[in-house]
């Protein structure tokens, strides 16, 4: 598999703070990463790096053999990164489907098929984003970036706060967009062994660096270095 | 799918005509006929209507707010009224020209506006509205200055209509090009990139993460709804063959940003519904009442309205409309 990104010895933060300190990954086409850690650690801070919204004090940022960083954000998304923050940022007056409509670009990613991975947004496609439960919020933001059609998706905490049965579907979802490896995935969890189960690669980082790296499958098979660096829920 | 009517989203305009949109517009038509003496008044409320409309693009859409919006309807209006008074008294080529150079003013001042936070924005339009006015003011031998620009002579519309003294012209003209540029507006707004815009008021700073350049897009809005502005006065010009300095006032932006808020921002027809309330308001209210303190009643209209349905007249009717429709179904 080729290489999507490569994050070289990255150090960033907001204004002169430094919350990422030489940090270095790579990710391939249809590849997947669990990003791990404790709360404040940098996962979030490493993926708005991604999009351009930290300060870049070092480092280099290589999206398909390309320089990143003189890219801006919108032109990022343009590009193939798929954000789905942590809060969701579903938009209240739009309907579901407006949001899915407002932002499409060409590609394999279309409305149907959206809603084909998502009944649920389906069935609510005329309810405003402010009517959705948190789970359907969750789902209107990953349909959301996935109109963008993006060649990586950037996942935080995306069970964050939802029902079992919920984790469940999206889940499902998750591993289904993975197994299909036309979108590569990066996803921030609390929950580890739910994220390790997902994912290909792992990557812990504590206090802003990164200390340990391995297949996912090591890593679930490695309790001690879980239970050092990641709270075990 | 079933068209729920409790589900289905209240926002207008949606991608169909609703039956209320072609009654209301069928209403412009009728109050032609059914109030003959008041045209004059009618074609001033439609204009001001237009006018509102253009605010309601940049606050009631992207949010963009602003206490000088009169720069751009005053551009307008003494673009066309220039025009005439220098031997081009053609309307359609006027009114275009008039949005034409609002437009220009709207995309050049718009890198000034868009770049700060809603206080600066304040500011800053209220600084063009004023840097605008005074412009005008101390070029009077261009503008007629305080005096106004007189001699504005329009030639007939379409080589047929003559603008009369009763308004009969000037209220289907301005009907007619109210009608057709909301039709267009109707269509922006409902398009992606309009959506994109709703976004840009709701969570600006998560737009360009899902592909939309957040100052490319509010730098296209602002100057789309200078071009608007620029066209109603330029309406306003060519019906009244006459400019008043207090097209760029700072009263007449203060009184476009009330008619708004008054109707209900974010749904197109709250600028024109507001515009009929505090227009026909205004003239009861200065005939019957008091000419001198119909300000204290359009007040007390504003602090009721705001008290009873925040998101102005519209928003009070819509959630009316949706009792009695639920009520029936």
């Amino acid at each position: 598999m080729s290489e999507l990104l490569a994050i070289e010895n990255v150090t960033s933060g907001y204004g002169e703070s430094v919350v990422l300190d030489d940090v270095s990954l790579r990710v391939n086409e249809g590849g997947s990463l669990a990003l791990l850690g404790r709360n404040g650690v940098g996962k979030t801070t490493l993926l708005i790096t991604l999009m351009g919204l930290t300060r870049l004090h070092g480092g280099t940022l290589r999206w398909r053999g390309e320089d990143l960083a003189r890219l801006s954000t919108h032109e990022r998304a343009r590009a193939g990164i798929g954000w789905v923050p942590q809060e969701r940022s579903v938009f209240p007056s739009l309907t579901v489907e407006e949001h899915l409509t407002a932002v499409a670009r060409p590609g394999p990613w279309t409305i149907e098929r959206v809603y084909a991975m998502f009944p649920s947004l389906a069935s609510r496609r005329r309810n405003f984003g402010g009517q959705l439960s948190g789970g359907e919020q969750q789902m209107l933001a990953i349909g959301r970036a996935l109109m963008v059609n993006p060649s990586l998706l950037l996942l935080d905490e995306p069970m964050e706060g939802l029902a079992p049965l919920v984790i469940q579907e999206l889940r499902g979802i998750i591993l289904d967009l993975i197994a299909t490896a036309q979108t590569a995935v990066i996803i921030v969890e609390q929950h580890a062994k739910l994220a390790l189960a997902l994912t290909e690669n792992a990557l812990i980082l504590d206090r802003g660096r990164v200390v340990h790296q391995s297949t996912s499958a090591q890593l679930l098979a490695d309790p001690a270095t879980l239970h050092r660096f990641v709270a075990v829920a | 799918m079933p068209d729920d009517v409790a589900t289905r989203p209240v926002r207008l305009p949606d991608d169909r005509w609703h039956p209320l949109e072609i009654v209301f517009w069928l209403g412009l038509v009728t109050a032609f006929f059914l109030f003959p003496g008041y045209r004059v008044l009618g074609s001033q409320i439609l204009i001001t209507g237009l006018f509102a409309v253009s605010l309601d693009l940049i606050l009631g859409y992207a949010g963009i707010v602003s206490l000088g919006h009169a720069a751009f309807f005053g551009v307008g209006a003494y673009t066309a009224g220039l025009l005439a008074v220098y031997g081009w008294g053609e309307p359609i080529t006027g009114l275009f020209a008039g949005a034409a150079t609002a437009a220009i003013v709207g995309y050049g001042t718009s890198f000034l506006v868009v770049r700060g936070h809603d206080l600066a924005r304040l500011m800053m339009t209220l600084g063009i509205g004023f840097l605008l006015f005074e412009a005008a003011n101390k070029a009077a031998f261009v503008t007629g200055g305080v005096d106004g620009l007189s001699g504005v002579v329009m030639w007939k519309l379409f080589g047929v209509f003559t603008f009369d003294f009763a308004g009969r012209t000037a209220y289907l003209y301005s009907l007619a090009v109210l009608f057709i540029l909301f039709v267009v507006l109707r269509r922006v707004v409902a398009s992606p990139f309009g959506l994109s815009l709703i976004g840009i008021r709701e969570r600006s700073r998560r737009i360009p993460a899902i592909g939309a350049p957040l100052r490319q897009r509010e730098v296209a809005i602002f100057t789309i709804s200078a071009a608007v502005a620029g066209m109603a006065g330029a309406l306003l010009a060519q019906t009244t063959q006459f400019v008043g300095l207090d097209v760029l006032s700072f009263s007449r932006s203060a009184e476009v940003l009330i008619i708004l808020i008054l109707g209900g921002a974010g749904r197109l027809y709250g600028g024109l519904i507001g515009a009929v309330v505090y227009m026909v308001a205004q003239d009861i209210l200065s005939t019957y009442i008091s000419a001198a303190y119909w300000r204290f009643w359009i007040g007390l209209l504003l602090v009721a309205i705001v008290l009873v349905a925040h998101g102005g007249i519209l928003d009070g009717a819509t959630a009316i409309y949706r009792r009695l429709t639920r009520g029936r179904s």
